[in-house]
Protein backbone atom coordinates (compact mmCIF):
# COMPACT_ATOMS: atom_id res chain seq x y z
CA UNK A 1 0.00 0.00 0.00
CA UNK A 2 2.58 2.29 0.85
CA UNK A 3 6.48 1.68 -0.83
CA UNK A 4 8.93 4.19 0.26
CA UNK A 5 11.93 3.85 -1.33
CA UNK A 6 15.53 5.28 -0.42
CA UNK A 7 13.64 8.50 1.51
CA UNK A 8 16.33 10.86 2.31
CA UNK A 9 15.42 14.56 4.01
CA UNK A 10 17.86 16.93 4.55
CA UNK A 11 16.52 20.08 6.15
CA UNK A 12 18.65 23.71 5.57
CA UNK A 13 21.70 24.65 3.70
CA UNK A 14 25.18 24.86 4.74
CA UNK A 15 26.62 23.14 7.31
CA UNK A 16 23.78 23.87 9.87
CA UNK A 17 21.80 21.34 7.88
CA UNK A 18 19.81 18.62 9.50
CA UNK A 19 19.49 14.64 7.85
CA UNK A 20 16.24 14.02 9.31
CA UNK A 21 15.54 11.05 7.11
CA UNK A 22 18.79 9.11 5.80
CA UNK A 23 18.15 6.50 2.95
CA UNK A 24 14.61 4.79 4.84
CA UNK A 25 13.20 2.20 2.71
CA UNK A 26 10.23 0.60 3.75
CA UNK A 27 7.14 -0.89 2.54
CA UNK A 28 3.58 -1.07 4.58
CA UNK A 29 1.12 -3.57 3.45
CA UNK A 30 -2.82 -2.91 2.90
CA UNK A 31 -4.42 -3.20 5.68
CA UNK A 32 -1.89 -3.12 8.50
CA UNK A 33 -1.40 -1.15 11.68
CA UNK A 34 2.11 -0.41 11.21
CA UNK A 35 4.18 1.25 13.99
CA UNK A 36 7.33 3.82 13.85
CA UNK A 37 8.72 3.89 16.97
CA UNK A 38 11.99 6.13 18.04
CA UNK A 39 13.12 8.24 20.45
CA UNK A 40 12.35 12.32 20.20
CA UNK A 41 14.53 13.57 16.76
CA UNK A 42 14.75 9.78 15.64
CA UNK A 43 12.63 11.24 12.47
CA UNK A 44 9.74 9.71 12.57
CA UNK A 45 7.48 13.00 12.21
CA UNK A 46 9.66 13.74 9.26
CA UNK A 47 9.29 10.38 7.39
CA UNK A 48 5.45 10.21 8.19
CA UNK A 49 4.79 13.52 6.79
CA UNK A 50 7.01 12.45 3.76
CA UNK A 51 4.31 9.80 3.19
CA UNK A 52 1.76 12.76 2.41
CA UNK A 53 4.32 15.37 1.29
CA UNK A 54 3.35 17.57 3.55
CA UNK A 55 7.61 17.63 4.06
CA UNK A 56 8.98 16.45 0.13
CA UNK A 57 12.22 14.02 0.84
CA UNK A 58 14.96 15.49 -0.57
CA UNK A 59 15.69 11.71 -2.34
CA UNK A 60 14.01 8.91 -2.76
CA UNK A 61 10.13 8.22 -4.19
CA UNK A 62 7.05 7.69 -2.44
CA UNK A 63 4.34 5.31 -3.77
CA UNK A 64 0.69 5.02 -2.22
CA UNK A 65 -1.79 2.94 -3.33
CA UNK A 66 0.31 2.43 -6.63
CA UNK A 67 0.51 6.32 -7.37
CA UNK A 68 3.70 7.39 -7.18
CA UNK A 69 2.98 10.96 -5.09
CA UNK A 70 6.68 12.36 -5.83
CA UNK A 71 5.92 12.69 -9.38
CA UNK A 72 2.15 14.56 -8.97
CA UNK A 73 1.47 18.13 -10.08
CA UNK A 74 0.20 20.01 -7.21
CA UNK A 75 -3.68 19.20 -7.80
CA UNK A 76 -3.13 15.69 -8.32
CA UNK A 77 -1.33 15.60 -5.17
CA UNK A 78 -4.29 17.64 -3.23
CA UNK A 79 -6.84 14.62 -5.29
CA UNK A 80 -3.81 11.93 -3.82
CA UNK A 81 -3.83 13.54 -0.07
CA UNK A 82 -7.68 13.51 0.04
CA UNK A 83 -7.14 9.99 0.29
CA UNK A 84 -4.62 9.88 3.22
CA UNK A 85 -5.90 11.02 6.35
CA UNK A 86 -3.75 12.29 9.16
CA UNK A 87 -4.40 12.87 12.62
CA UNK A 88 -1.72 14.81 14.92
CA UNK A 89 -0.74 14.82 18.77
CA UNK A 90 -2.74 18.41 19.27
CA UNK A 91 -5.44 17.53 16.82
CA UNK A 92 -5.38 20.53 14.85
CA UNK A 93 -9.04 20.77 14.59
CA UNK A 94 -10.42 24.35 13.85
CA UNK A 95 -11.44 26.51 16.94
CA UNK A 96 -13.92 28.62 14.75
CA UNK A 97 -16.05 25.33 13.72
CA UNK A 98 -17.93 23.29 15.81
CA UNK A 99 -17.26 19.54 16.00
CA UNK A 100 -19.90 19.25 12.89
CA UNK A 101 -18.17 21.87 10.71
CA UNK A 102 -14.87 20.37 11.65
CA UNK A 103 -15.53 17.20 10.05
CA UNK A 104 -17.62 18.68 7.33
CA UNK A 105 -14.61 20.73 6.16
CA UNK A 106 -12.71 18.42 4.04
CA UNK A 107 -16.54 17.29 2.08
CA UNK A 108 -16.62 21.09 0.97
CA UNK A 109 -15.93 20.63 -2.82
CA UNK A 110 -16.57 16.64 -2.78
CA UNK A 111 -19.72 16.98 -5.35
CA UNK A 112 -21.61 16.14 -2.41
CA UNK A 113 -25.05 18.08 -1.49
CA UNK A 114 -25.60 19.88 1.47
CA UNK A 115 -27.95 17.04 2.37
CA UNK A 116 -25.50 14.18 1.78
CA UNK A 117 -22.32 15.92 3.76
CA UNK A 118 -25.05 16.05 6.49
CA UNK A 119 -25.46 12.61 6.56
CA UNK A 120 -22.10 11.45 6.03
CA UNK A 121 -20.38 13.95 8.56
CA UNK A 122 -23.23 12.35 11.21
CA UNK A 123 -22.55 8.68 10.28
CA UNK A 124 -18.79 9.67 10.95
CA UNK A 125 -19.51 11.15 14.06
CA UNK A 126 -21.19 7.85 15.19
CA UNK A 127 -18.26 5.60 14.00
CA UNK A 128 -16.29 7.43 16.52
CA UNK A 129 -18.85 7.57 18.70
CA UNK A 130 -18.96 11.42 19.10
CA UNK A 131 -22.32 12.00 17.69
CA UNK A 132 -23.68 13.64 20.77
CA UNK A 133 -21.33 16.31 20.58
CA UNK A 134 -21.84 17.33 17.29
CA UNK A 135 -22.88 21.14 18.07
CA UNK A 136 -20.17 21.92 20.44
CA UNK A 137 -17.10 23.40 19.81
CA UNK A 138 -13.67 22.16 20.06
CA UNK A 139 -12.72 23.90 23.04
CA UNK A 140 -15.73 22.27 24.97
CA UNK A 141 -13.79 18.85 24.70
CA UNK A 142 -11.32 16.50 25.93
CA UNK A 143 -8.32 15.72 24.53
CA UNK A 144 -9.86 12.37 23.96
CA UNK A 145 -13.12 13.56 22.40
CA UNK A 146 -11.11 15.64 20.14
CA UNK A 147 -8.86 13.34 18.88
CA UNK A 148 -12.34 11.34 17.93
CA UNK A 149 -13.64 14.11 16.04
CA UNK A 150 -9.73 14.51 14.48
CA UNK A 151 -10.04 11.00 13.62
CA UNK A 152 -14.14 11.34 12.11
CA UNK A 153 -12.52 14.41 9.96
CA UNK A 154 -9.67 12.32 8.80
CA UNK A 155 -11.94 9.73 7.09
CA UNK A 156 -14.30 12.08 6.06
CA UNK A 157 -13.04 11.42 2.39
CA UNK A 158 -13.04 7.58 2.21
CA UNK A 159 -9.33 7.20 2.88
CA UNK A 160 -7.47 4.14 2.42
CA UNK A 161 -4.77 5.10 4.38
CA UNK A 162 -4.58 6.74 7.85
CA UNK A 163 -1.16 8.39 9.16
CA UNK A 164 -0.88 8.86 12.87
CA UNK A 165 1.69 11.03 14.42
CA UNK A 166 1.64 10.68 18.23
CA UNK A 167 -2.19 11.14 18.37
CA UNK A 168 -1.91 9.44 22.08
CA UNK A 169 0.87 11.05 23.40
CA UNK A 170 -1.32 14.18 24.97
CA UNK A 171 -3.83 11.70 26.18
CA UNK A 172 -3.65 9.84 29.68
CA UNK A 173 -3.27 5.79 29.83
CA UNK A 174 -6.83 4.82 29.69
CA UNK A 175 -7.91 7.52 27.31
CA UNK A 176 -4.63 6.46 24.78
CA UNK A 177 -6.16 3.06 25.13
CA UNK A 178 -9.69 3.72 23.98
CA UNK A 179 -8.09 5.57 21.35
CA UNK A 180 -6.13 3.20 19.95
CA UNK A 181 -9.09 0.58 20.37
CA UNK A 182 -10.85 2.86 17.94
CA UNK A 183 -8.21 2.51 15.69
CA UNK A 184 -8.19 -1.44 16.13
CA UNK A 185 -11.63 -1.33 15.03
CA UNK A 186 -11.75 1.07 12.02
CA UNK A 187 -8.98 -0.98 10.35
CA UNK A 188 -10.80 -3.98 11.25
CA UNK A 189 -14.16 -2.98 9.77
CA UNK A 190 -12.60 -0.58 7.13
CA UNK A 191 -9.46 -2.52 6.56
CA UNK A 192 -7.89 1.15 6.50
CA UNK A 193 -4.30 0.75 6.38
CA UNK A 194 -2.78 2.80 9.52
CA UNK A 195 0.70 4.30 10.50
CA UNK A 196 1.45 4.65 13.83
CA UNK A 197 4.11 6.93 14.94
CA UNK A 198 5.00 6.55 18.85
CA UNK A 199 7.54 6.72 20.98
CA UNK A 200 5.68 4.50 23.47
CA UNK A 201 6.71 0.76 22.96
CA UNK A 202 3.12 -0.40 24.73
CA UNK A 203 1.55 1.69 21.92
CA UNK A 204 2.90 -0.43 19.55
CA UNK A 205 2.56 -3.83 21.34
CA UNK A 206 -1.25 -3.06 21.96
CA UNK A 207 -2.37 -2.46 18.17
CA UNK A 208 0.54 -2.97 15.43
CA UNK A 209 0.63 -6.05 13.26
CA UNK A 210 4.79 -4.81 12.34
CA UNK A 211 6.83 -2.14 13.89
CA UNK A 212 10.10 -0.23 12.03
CA UNK A 213 12.49 0.53 15.12
CA UNK A 214 14.14 4.66 13.57
CA UNK A 215 17.24 5.99 15.30
CA UNK A 216 19.03 9.16 13.86
CA UNK A 217 17.42 8.82 11.03
CA UNK A 218 17.39 5.83 9.65
CA UNK A 219 15.23 2.94 10.07
CA UNK A 220 17.38 0.10 12.23
CA UNK A 221 15.32 -2.74 12.48
CA UNK A 222 11.88 -3.48 10.99
CA UNK A 223 9.77 -7.06 11.48
CA UNK A 224 6.40 -8.32 13.07
CA UNK A 225 5.92 -6.95 16.59
CA UNK A 226 5.79 -10.33 17.73
CA UNK A 227 9.88 -11.10 17.17
CA UNK A 228 10.86 -8.16 17.61
CA UNK A 229 9.60 -8.43 20.87
CA UNK A 230 10.81 -12.51 21.32
CA UNK A 231 14.43 -11.33 19.70
CA UNK A 232 15.53 -7.50 19.97
CA UNK A 233 18.50 -6.97 17.87
CA UNK A 234 19.36 -3.81 18.19
CA UNK A 235 20.12 -1.81 21.59
CA UNK A 236 17.23 0.91 20.66
CA UNK A 237 14.65 -1.82 19.96
CA UNK A 238 16.05 -3.32 23.55
CA UNK A 239 15.90 -0.02 25.22
CA UNK A 240 12.31 0.36 23.56
CA UNK A 241 11.11 -3.04 25.24
CA UNK A 242 12.59 -2.67 28.43
CA UNK A 243 10.29 0.03 28.96
CA UNK A 244 7.16 -1.80 28.67
CA UNK A 245 8.70 -4.94 30.21
CA UNK A 246 9.10 -6.05 33.99
CA UNK A 247 11.51 -8.86 33.51
CA UNK A 248 14.41 -7.02 33.90
CA UNK A 249 13.35 -6.05 38.02
CA UNK A 250 15.18 -9.28 38.59
CA UNK A 251 18.12 -7.19 38.10
CA UNK A 252 17.52 -5.05 40.60
CA UNK A 253 16.45 -7.81 43.29
CA UNK A 254 19.77 -9.29 42.81
CA UNK A 255 21.71 -6.19 43.03
CA UNK A 256 20.21 -5.03 46.06
CA UNK A 257 20.29 -8.21 47.99
CA UNK A 258 16.31 -8.96 48.15
CA UNK A 259 15.13 -11.94 50.29
CA UNK A 260 13.50 -12.78 47.38
CA UNK A 261 16.48 -13.37 45.20
CA UNK A 262 18.98 -15.44 48.01
CA UNK A 263 19.96 -18.72 46.57
CA UNK A 264 20.87 -21.75 48.23
CA UNK A 265 24.00 -23.57 47.08
CA UNK A 266 23.19 -25.98 44.28
CA UNK A 267 19.97 -23.64 43.38
CA UNK A 268 19.92 -21.12 40.75
CA UNK A 269 17.46 -18.33 38.80
CA UNK A 270 16.86 -18.39 35.23
CA UNK A 271 14.74 -16.20 33.13
CA UNK A 272 12.33 -18.55 31.08
CA UNK A 273 10.60 -16.25 28.19
CA UNK A 274 9.14 -16.78 24.87
CA UNK A 275 11.08 -16.78 21.73
CA UNK A 276 8.04 -17.88 19.71
CA UNK A 277 4.31 -17.87 19.15
CA UNK A 278 3.25 -21.24 19.16
CA UNK A 279 4.35 -22.45 22.71
CA UNK A 280 1.31 -23.37 25.02
CA UNK A 281 2.08 -26.48 26.77
CA UNK A 282 2.36 -26.24 30.38
CA UNK A 283 5.97 -25.93 30.63
CA UNK A 284 7.26 -25.00 34.42
CA UNK A 285 4.54 -27.77 35.74
CA UNK A 286 5.92 -30.79 32.58
CA UNK A 287 9.51 -29.63 33.95
CA UNK A 288 8.94 -30.05 37.52
CA UNK A 289 7.22 -33.43 36.87
CA UNK A 290 9.78 -34.46 34.72
CA UNK A 291 13.06 -33.91 35.91
CA UNK A 292 11.53 -34.11 39.47
CA UNK A 293 12.43 -30.66 40.31
CA UNK A 294 11.42 -27.49 42.31
CA UNK A 295 10.67 -24.78 40.35
CA UNK A 296 10.13 -21.35 42.85
CA UNK A 297 8.70 -18.38 40.81
CA UNK A 298 9.65 -15.24 41.81
CA UNK A 299 8.61 -12.79 38.97
CA UNK A 300 6.41 -13.01 35.83
CA UNK A 301 5.69 -10.57 33.31
CA UNK A 302 3.27 -12.09 30.50
CA UNK A 303 1.34 -10.13 28.28
CA UNK A 304 -0.58 -10.59 24.85
CA UNK A 305 0.88 -9.57 21.90
CA UNK A 306 -0.48 -10.23 18.55
CA UNK A 307 -2.68 -12.78 20.12
CA UNK A 308 0.17 -14.57 21.42
CA UNK A 309 1.49 -14.40 24.50
CA UNK A 310 4.76 -12.78 25.69
CA UNK A 311 7.66 -11.99 28.15
CA UNK A 312 8.30 -14.74 30.44
CA UNK A 313 9.03 -15.95 34.17
CA UNK A 314 12.11 -15.89 36.54
CA UNK A 315 12.08 -18.64 38.75
CA UNK A 316 14.80 -20.25 41.47
CA UNK A 317 15.23 -23.96 40.28
CA UNK A 318 16.22 -26.23 43.03
CA UNK A 319 17.26 -30.30 42.64
CA UNK A 320 19.74 -32.71 41.14
CA UNK A 321 22.03 -30.91 38.93
CA UNK A 322 22.04 -33.58 36.23
CA UNK A 323 18.18 -33.22 36.00
CA UNK A 324 18.62 -29.29 36.36
CA UNK A 325 21.23 -29.67 33.03
CA UNK A 326 18.50 -32.12 31.06
CA UNK A 327 15.99 -29.54 32.33
CA UNK A 328 17.39 -26.91 30.56
CA UNK A 329 18.00 -28.77 27.48
CA UNK A 330 14.49 -29.83 26.91
CA UNK A 331 12.89 -26.12 27.31
CA UNK A 332 15.09 -24.63 24.76
CA UNK A 333 14.16 -27.74 22.75
CA UNK A 334 10.96 -26.55 23.18
CA UNK A 335 11.76 -22.99 22.21
CA UNK A 336 11.82 -21.14 25.71
CA UNK A 337 14.77 -18.69 25.93
CA UNK A 338 16.41 -19.96 28.63
CA UNK A 339 18.77 -17.68 30.91
CA UNK A 340 20.69 -18.08 33.63
CA UNK A 341 20.80 -14.65 35.95
CA UNK A 342 22.79 -16.43 38.91
CA UNK A 343 24.02 -19.68 39.94
CA UNK A 344 25.05 -21.51 42.97
CA UNK A 345 26.08 -24.69 42.32
CA UNK A 346 29.35 -25.65 42.80
CA UNK A 347 31.22 -25.99 39.96
CA UNK A 348 32.51 -29.96 39.73
CA UNK B 1 -32.96 72.51 27.18
CA UNK B 2 -32.14 74.68 24.31
CA UNK B 3 -31.59 77.85 26.82
CA UNK B 4 -29.64 75.73 29.01
CA UNK B 5 -27.41 74.74 25.97
CA UNK B 6 -26.87 77.91 24.90
CA UNK B 7 -25.66 78.93 28.12
CA UNK B 8 -23.02 76.26 28.53
CA UNK B 9 -21.91 75.93 25.15
CA UNK B 10 -22.79 79.53 23.81
CA UNK B 11 -20.01 79.46 20.93
CA UNK B 12 -20.79 75.61 19.46
CA UNK B 13 -24.56 76.92 19.79
CA UNK B 14 -23.61 79.24 17.03
CA UNK B 15 -21.64 76.97 14.55
CA UNK B 16 -24.01 74.25 14.89
CA UNK B 17 -24.33 73.88 11.29
CA UNK B 18 -20.43 73.99 10.34
CA UNK B 19 -20.33 71.30 13.76
CA UNK B 20 -22.67 69.04 11.68
CA UNK B 21 -20.68 69.41 8.49
CA UNK B 22 -17.42 68.40 10.17
CA UNK B 23 -18.98 65.25 11.69
CA UNK B 24 -20.31 64.37 8.53
CA UNK B 25 -16.56 65.21 6.74
CA UNK B 26 -15.07 63.03 9.52
CA UNK B 27 -17.36 60.31 8.94
CA UNK B 28 -17.20 60.33 5.30
CA UNK B 29 -12.97 60.19 5.49
CA UNK B 30 -12.83 57.91 7.75
CA UNK B 31 -15.51 55.42 6.01
CA UNK B 32 -13.65 55.80 2.70
CA UNK B 33 -10.15 55.40 3.64
CA UNK B 34 -11.56 52.84 5.73
CA UNK B 35 -13.18 50.54 3.55
CA UNK B 36 -10.37 50.79 1.53
CA UNK B 37 -7.56 50.50 3.86
CA UNK B 38 -9.67 47.30 5.09
CA UNK B 39 -9.71 45.20 1.63
CA UNK B 40 -6.18 47.10 0.77
CA UNK B 41 -4.68 46.02 4.41
CA UNK B 42 -6.54 42.40 4.69
CA UNK B 43 -4.65 41.50 1.37
CA UNK B 44 -1.02 42.79 2.00
CA UNK B 45 -1.35 40.75 4.91
CA UNK B 46 -2.62 38.06 4.03
CA UNK B 47 0.25 37.75 1.07
CA UNK B 48 2.76 39.02 3.47
CA UNK B 49 1.53 35.29 5.36
CA UNK B 50 1.56 33.20 2.69
CA UNK B 51 5.05 33.90 1.06
CA UNK B 52 6.64 34.10 4.21
CA UNK B 53 9.55 31.62 4.54
CA UNK B 54 7.34 28.62 5.64
CA UNK B 55 4.41 29.55 4.22
CA UNK B 56 1.76 27.96 1.98
CA UNK B 57 2.63 30.19 -1.35
CA UNK B 58 6.54 30.72 0.17
CA UNK B 59 7.86 33.53 -2.16
CA UNK B 60 10.98 35.15 -0.98
CA UNK B 61 11.11 37.77 -3.06
CA UNK B 62 7.63 38.95 -3.26
CA UNK B 63 7.70 38.91 0.99
CA UNK B 64 11.09 40.79 1.23
CA UNK B 65 8.98 43.57 -1.12
CA UNK B 66 5.84 43.67 0.73
CA UNK B 67 8.05 43.75 3.99
CA UNK B 68 10.04 46.59 2.96
CA UNK B 69 7.70 48.71 1.15
CA UNK B 70 5.17 48.25 4.30
CA UNK B 71 8.00 49.37 6.82
CA UNK B 72 8.90 52.13 4.62
CA UNK B 73 5.16 54.03 4.58
CA UNK B 74 5.29 53.18 8.32
CA UNK B 75 8.26 55.29 9.28
CA UNK B 76 6.89 58.49 7.26
CA UNK B 77 4.62 60.49 9.98
CA UNK B 78 1.93 61.16 9.03
CA UNK B 79 1.74 65.29 8.43
CA UNK B 80 4.75 64.47 5.99
CA UNK B 81 2.62 61.59 4.27
CA UNK B 82 -0.29 64.29 3.88
CA UNK B 83 1.77 66.76 1.59
CA UNK B 84 3.88 64.33 0.19
CA UNK B 85 1.42 62.05 -1.64
CA UNK B 86 -0.09 65.44 -3.12
CA UNK B 87 0.62 64.52 -6.87
CA UNK B 88 -0.57 60.94 -6.53
CA UNK B 89 -3.72 62.11 -4.90
CA UNK B 90 -4.23 64.52 -7.52
CA UNK B 91 -3.71 61.48 -10.11
CA UNK B 92 -5.84 59.64 -8.51
CA UNK B 93 -8.73 61.51 -7.08
CA UNK B 94 -8.51 64.57 -9.26
CA UNK B 95 -7.39 67.00 -6.20
CA UNK B 96 -5.16 66.84 -3.55
CA UNK B 97 -7.17 68.86 -1.21
CA UNK B 98 -10.28 69.12 0.44
CA UNK B 99 -12.22 65.30 1.83
CA UNK B 100 -11.78 63.55 -1.66
CA UNK B 101 -7.75 65.09 -1.33
CA UNK B 102 -7.43 63.22 2.15
CA UNK B 103 -8.19 59.75 1.42
CA UNK B 104 -5.30 59.05 -0.38
CA UNK B 105 -3.03 59.80 2.27
CA UNK B 106 -5.50 58.41 4.68
CA UNK B 107 -5.48 54.86 2.75
CA UNK B 108 -1.43 55.36 2.69
CA UNK B 109 -1.14 56.17 6.54
CA UNK B 110 -3.70 53.30 7.37
CA UNK B 111 -2.70 50.62 5.20
CA UNK B 112 0.63 49.49 6.34
CA UNK B 113 -0.56 49.95 10.18
CA UNK B 114 -3.18 47.74 9.29
CA UNK B 115 -1.57 45.30 7.36
CA UNK B 116 0.36 44.66 10.15
CA UNK B 117 -2.48 43.88 12.86
CA UNK B 118 -3.75 41.62 9.71
CA UNK B 119 -0.38 39.89 9.74
CA UNK B 120 0.18 39.28 13.34
CA UNK B 121 -3.77 38.35 14.05
CA UNK B 122 -3.10 35.48 10.95
CA UNK B 123 -0.19 34.35 12.60
CA UNK B 124 -1.78 33.83 15.88
CA UNK B 125 -3.04 30.65 13.91
CA UNK B 126 -1.51 27.32 14.70
CA UNK B 127 0.42 26.50 12.02
CA UNK B 128 -0.66 22.92 12.95
CA UNK B 129 -4.28 23.89 11.53
CA UNK B 130 -2.45 24.45 8.13
CA UNK B 131 -0.69 21.24 8.32
CA UNK B 132 -4.02 19.74 8.85
CA UNK B 133 -5.56 21.73 5.97
CA UNK B 134 -3.16 21.04 3.56
CA UNK B 135 -2.98 17.45 4.43
CA UNK B 136 -7.09 17.02 3.70
CA UNK B 137 -5.84 18.21 0.49
CA UNK B 138 -7.32 21.80 0.64
CA UNK B 139 -6.05 24.40 -1.92
CA UNK B 140 -4.01 27.87 -0.95
CA UNK B 141 -7.31 29.83 -1.62
CA UNK B 142 -9.42 27.32 0.35
CA UNK B 143 -7.14 27.98 2.85
CA UNK B 144 -6.40 31.51 2.88
CA UNK B 145 -10.48 31.48 3.04
CA UNK B 146 -11.47 28.54 4.78
CA UNK B 147 -8.80 28.22 7.52
CA UNK B 148 -6.57 31.79 7.53
CA UNK B 149 -9.84 33.79 7.35
CA UNK B 150 -12.24 32.13 9.13
CA UNK B 151 -10.41 31.47 12.21
CA UNK B 152 -8.75 34.87 12.59
CA UNK B 153 -11.91 36.92 12.49
CA UNK B 154 -11.83 37.86 16.57
CA UNK B 155 -8.22 39.11 15.82
CA UNK B 156 -9.02 40.81 12.67
CA UNK B 157 -11.92 42.39 14.25
CA UNK B 158 -9.46 43.33 17.29
CA UNK B 159 -7.07 44.86 14.53
CA UNK B 160 -9.49 46.56 12.94
CA UNK B 161 -10.97 48.53 16.12
CA UNK B 162 -7.36 49.73 16.35
CA UNK B 163 -6.80 50.73 13.06
CA UNK B 164 -10.29 52.49 13.06
CA UNK B 165 -9.88 54.50 16.37
CA UNK B 166 -6.07 55.43 15.12
CA UNK B 167 -7.66 56.64 11.70
CA UNK B 168 -10.25 58.60 13.66
CA UNK B 169 -7.04 60.66 15.06
CA UNK B 170 -5.34 60.69 11.56
CA UNK B 171 -8.43 62.38 10.07
CA UNK B 172 -8.16 65.19 12.75
CA UNK B 173 -5.06 65.73 10.87
CA UNK B 174 -6.70 65.94 7.50
CA UNK B 175 -7.50 69.73 7.94
CA UNK B 176 -4.05 70.82 6.92
CA UNK B 177 -5.04 70.01 3.06
CA UNK B 178 -8.92 71.66 3.86
CA UNK B 179 -10.73 68.18 4.86
CA UNK B 180 -12.39 69.96 7.31
CA UNK B 181 -13.85 67.01 9.73
CA UNK B 182 -13.82 67.49 13.20
CA UNK B 183 -10.38 67.64 14.04
CA UNK B 184 -9.99 71.04 11.60
CA UNK B 185 -13.00 72.68 13.76
CA UNK B 186 -11.75 71.92 16.99
CA UNK B 187 -8.66 73.91 16.14
CA UNK B 188 -9.92 76.23 13.94
CA UNK B 189 -12.46 77.50 16.32
CA UNK B 190 -11.69 76.17 20.13
CA UNK B 191 -8.41 76.62 19.64
CA UNK B 192 -7.19 79.50 17.24
CA UNK B 193 -10.44 81.20 18.92
CA UNK B 194 -10.19 80.56 22.21
CA UNK B 195 -13.65 78.84 21.97
CA UNK B 196 -13.07 76.33 24.45
CA UNK B 197 -16.83 75.06 24.88
CA UNK B 198 -16.13 73.58 21.06
CA UNK B 199 -13.28 71.88 21.83
CA UNK B 200 -14.74 69.76 24.96
CA UNK B 201 -17.73 68.90 22.99
CA UNK B 202 -15.40 67.94 19.87
CA UNK B 203 -13.62 65.83 22.49
CA UNK B 204 -17.36 64.15 24.12
CA UNK B 205 -18.05 63.29 20.35
CA UNK B 206 -14.97 61.83 19.71
CA UNK B 207 -14.81 59.93 23.00
CA UNK B 208 -18.09 58.55 22.35
CA UNK B 209 -17.11 57.37 19.03
CA UNK B 210 -14.51 55.73 20.15
CA UNK B 211 -16.14 54.04 22.68
CA UNK B 212 -18.90 52.96 20.36
CA UNK B 213 -16.04 51.32 17.84
CA UNK B 214 -14.48 49.60 20.30
CA UNK B 215 -17.89 48.04 21.70
CA UNK B 216 -18.66 46.97 18.56
CA UNK B 217 -14.67 45.46 17.96
CA UNK B 218 -15.12 43.63 21.13
CA UNK B 219 -18.55 42.28 20.50
CA UNK B 220 -17.78 41.01 16.92
CA UNK B 221 -14.69 39.73 19.05
CA UNK B 222 -16.09 37.66 21.63
CA UNK B 223 -18.92 36.42 19.18
CA UNK B 224 -16.37 34.58 17.38
CA UNK B 225 -14.63 33.36 20.25
CA UNK B 226 -15.26 29.87 21.44
N1 LIG C 1 11.31 22.00 9.55
C1 LIG C 1 12.48 21.63 10.07
N2 LIG C 1 13.59 22.38 9.90
C2 LIG C 1 14.78 21.99 10.40
N3 LIG C 1 14.98 20.87 11.10
C3 LIG C 1 13.93 20.08 11.31
C4 LIG C 1 12.62 20.41 10.81
N4 LIG C 1 11.76 19.43 11.17
C5 LIG C 1 12.50 18.53 11.87
N5 LIG C 1 13.79 18.91 11.94
C6 LIG C 1 14.88 18.16 12.60
O1 LIG C 1 14.84 16.84 12.12
C7 LIG C 1 15.11 15.91 13.15
C8 LIG C 1 14.00 14.90 13.23
O2 LIG C 1 12.82 15.55 13.65
P1 LIG C 1 11.43 14.81 13.77
O3 LIG C 1 10.42 15.82 14.16
O4 LIG C 1 11.17 14.02 12.54
O5 LIG C 1 11.69 13.83 14.98
P2 LIG C 1 10.67 12.88 15.74
O6 LIG C 1 11.25 11.53 15.70
O7 LIG C 1 9.31 13.06 15.22
O8 LIG C 1 10.77 13.44 17.21
P3 LIG C 1 9.63 13.66 18.31
O9 LIG C 1 9.39 12.34 18.97
O10 LIG C 1 10.25 14.65 19.25
O11 LIG C 1 8.42 14.20 17.61
C9 LIG C 1 15.30 16.72 14.42
O12 LIG C 1 16.69 16.86 14.63
C10 LIG C 1 14.68 18.06 14.08
O13 LIG C 1 15.34 19.08 14.75
MG1 LIG D 1 7.48 13.89 16.01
Amino acid sequence: MIELTNISKTFGPGPGQVEAVKDVTLSIEKGKIFGIIGFSGAGKSTLVRCINLLESPTKGTVVVDRQELTSLSSKELRAARKRIGMIFQHFNLMRSRTVFGNVAYPLHGSGLSKKDIAKKVRSLLRLVDIAEKEKAYPSQLSGGQKQRVAIARALANDPKVLLCDEATSALDPQTTNAILHLLKRLNEQMGITVVVITHEMAVVKEICDRVAVMEKGQVVEEGEVFSIFANPCQPVTKDFIRTTSNLQKIDELLKYNSPVAQLKPGELIVKLFYVQKNVSEPLISTVSRKFDLDLNIIFSDIEIVQNAPIGGTVAIISGEQRQIEKAMEYLIEKNVGVEVIADARVSE
Amino acid sequence: MQEFLNNIIPNLMGKLPTFYQSIMDTLIMAGWSGAISFVLGLVLGLAIIVTKPGGILQNNVLFQVLDKIINFFRSIPFIILLTGVMPLSRLIMGTAIGVEGAIVPLVFGTVPFFSRQIESALAEIDHGLIEAALSMGSSPLEIIFRVYLKESIAGIARGTTITAISLLGLTAMAGVVGAGGLGDFAIRYGHDRNMTDVTYVTIIVLVLTVSAIQLLGNYVAKKNTH
